[in-house]
């Protein structure tokens, strides 16, 4: 770039020479990328304003907005919009508060202790959402549950609870084992994130007297803003995914007491075979999602 | 404890923050140990209203019963089959099949164009880039669906690699490799260009050994992901002899949802080899977690 003005000629061919060979590199990934992600978000766009069947060689029938105008007088679309809502709602600010008191108990701990923390809280994601919802749903059984055996067995229960049948239950539960499996990464990052506070700041603050309460606070926490930001960004997207939880353990049941967003395109599009429908429901989701990403941005910027 | 004033005497607050930890890190433990007992526990014990907090007896009826159910030939490459084993095997070597592919071809395009996007120059590059972090930030589910006609139109509906390309065009790796990448000296690359090497030589001999690393926790992050992959998977595989091991499992609830002795079978199957791959790769994984975050 600093030679461009002495030498116009040069400085053009070589920018001619990065960008055949950068776009050369980019290539192999750049067919992927456009085959299996931009084609698929355009086509989600544009089906989303069809009839359309699930059938690959099916009519469809151009309908315009009628796929989103019915999705505002759809009473189970509203409920599982609230249910997805309540979902992030909770399990955002409890996933961010514990995981970075996690971090703070563990980030000084002697390496191999600190790597086993790590693990133990990673744990759950790596298992599978599969494994993670069979060994739940037995933890929650009505009859053979270990849950209701020892809230009964310790007498915070007098009789067994249906913990998935039961409508005033069944989202609690779902939200529970999301949380499990969502706090790792954030423990991770964290993790590393405290370890990179500037130490000589920290060291002249405790010189001064400051409390660790204070040296948290006023030192830690800003320094720590970015990751914040991300990783409320990450579990905010996480939540909204929730889906093997739910296809597993309730089928959006009892009287769609857990539907949710994510769950009902599924159910929209292979138990209903509307796939119009349920791309609209998409392009609605992502348009929410970007909406609360651009939110968080604002607001942490604002800070 | 380092030699800091202030730990000598841990205070009540520290203790207090230690054993509530413990007690947490008990919970999380708990489904993965409850999966491999429950595996191997007789079936008086699954049935049993009590608890049964450690098997009365170390069984693999479990096991038996859930290779028992179903067949389905060892592999199948085009009209060659492998001999008969039973279904959960073959879904394993599915569920490898289908890691390792998306995992090798997702470290070659993302090293590659990680690589053009942090050293590169090109026209259209902060274009390319801005989808890429754009895309990142949506539901991967929502394009699902139409997925389904286009890789119907391709002809590769319910076959594995359906679930692979899908994964490949993720960006989230090419978002990893260029962060990688930026530590790449452009002296070194300059300097290779003098003594006159090839861009594809400079890229084999100077840049993928640099940012090796990267590579490593890409592949290992891949692996995982596509592992745990289900709803993909899910909705693309439709016949039991092209489930990986999250389908079938899941399949096996749907018909013996109360047997949980075969389901913690199937889980502890599903879960304890891609634990084991966590287990030996952790180094590699925080550190790809932390690069991807960085400047995020």
């Amino acid at each position: 770039m600093a030679n461009s003005k002495s030498h116009p000629a040069t400085s053009r061919a070589l920018v001619r020479r990065e960008t055949i060979s950068g776009y050369l590199f980019m290539l192999p990934s750049l067919i992927f990328f456009v085959g299996f992600v931009i084609i698929p978000m355009i086509l989600c766009i544009y089906t989303s304003f069809f009839d359309a069947n699930l059938t690959a060689n099916g009519e469809d029938t151009f309908i315009g907005f009628a796929n989103y105008v019915e999705l505002f007088h759809d009473d189970i679309f509203r409920k599982a919009l609230l249910n997805t809502v309540i979902i992030v709602v909770v399990s955002v600010p409890v996933t961010c508060v514990f995981s970075l008191w996690v971090s703070s108990v563990i980030y000084k701990l002697r390496g191999p202790l600190l790597s086993f923390f790590r693990c133990v809280f990673y744990l759950p994601v790596v298992t599978g959402s599969v494994a993670v919802t069979v060994v739940w749903k037995w933890i929650y059984n009505y009859r053979t549950g270990v849950l209701n055996d020892v809230l009964t067995g310790i007498g915070i229960l007098d009789g067994n609870v249906n913990w998935l049948g039961d409508a005033s239950t069944a989202l609690a539960c779902i939200i529970v084992i999301l949380l499990t499996t969502s706090v790792g990464q954030p423990i991770v990052l964290y993790v590393s994130a405290l370890g990179n506070v500037d130490s000589t700041l920290i060291e002249a603050a405790e010189v001064d007297g400051a409390t660790d309460f204070q040296v948290f606070w006023r030192i830690k926490w800003p320094q720590m803003m970015p990751t914040t930001l991300y990783i409320l960004v990450i579990t905010t997207i996480n939540s909204f995914q929730c889906f093997a939880l739910i296809q597993l353990l309730t089928s959006g049941g009892p009287t769609n007491s857990t539907n949710t967003v994510m769950y009902y395109i599924y159910y929209s599009a292979f138990k209903l075979y509307r796939l119009g429908y349920g791309n609209a429901m998409g392009v609605i989701l992502a348009i929410f999602i970007a909406l609360l990403s651009a939110l968080q941005f604002k607001l942490a910027e604002e800070r | 404890m380092k030699s800091n004033v202030k730990s000598k005497h841990p205070s009540a607050y520290k203790v207090i923050s230690l054993i509530v930890l413990i007690i947490f890190a008990i919970l999380f433990l708990f489904p993965l140990y409850w999966i491999i007992t429950g595996a191997f526990k007789p079936t008086t014990d699954i049935y049993s209203a009590d608890t049964v907090w450690w098997p009365t007896q170390w069984v693999t009826t479990n096991f038996e019963k859930l290779f028992s159910s179903r067949t389905a030939p060892l592999f199948t490459i085009g009209s060659i089959e492998g001999p008969t084993v039973p279904a959960a095997i073959r879904w394993l070597v599915n569920s490898v099949f289908m890691s390792v592919m998306a995992m090798l071809l997702t470290c070659i395009t993302a090293s590659m164009a990680g690589y053009a996007l942090a050293k590169k120059r090109f026209i259209g590059r902060g274009v390319v880039f801005t989808l890429i972090v754009c895309a990142m930030a949506l539901p991967k589910q929502v394009i699902l669906i139409p997925l389904i006609r286009e890789i119907s139109a391709m002809g590769l509906y319910n076959s594995l690699w359906a679930v692979i390309l899908p994964t490949v065009g993720w960006p989230f790796g090419v978002f990893l490799m260029k962060q990688f990448s930026e530590g790449v000296p452009g002296e070194m690359l300059e300097a290779a260009r003098i003594d006159g090497a090839g861009e594809a030589q400079t890229f084999v001999q100077i840049v993928m050994p640099l940012i090796k690393p990267g590579i490593g926790a890409l592949a290992i992050f891949t692996f995982i992901n596509s592992w745990n992959d289900y709803f993909t998977q899910l909705i693309m595989l439709t016949s039991s002899a092209n489930y990986t091991i999250s389908v079938g499992i899941a399949t096996l609830q749907g018909e013996s949802s109360t047997d949980f002795g075969i389901l913690m079978a199937g889980a502890a199957l599903a879960a304890v080899p891609i634990i084991t791959v966590f287990l030996i790769f952790q180094k590699y994984f925080t550190q790809g977690i932390t690069m991807g975050a960085v400047k995020g």
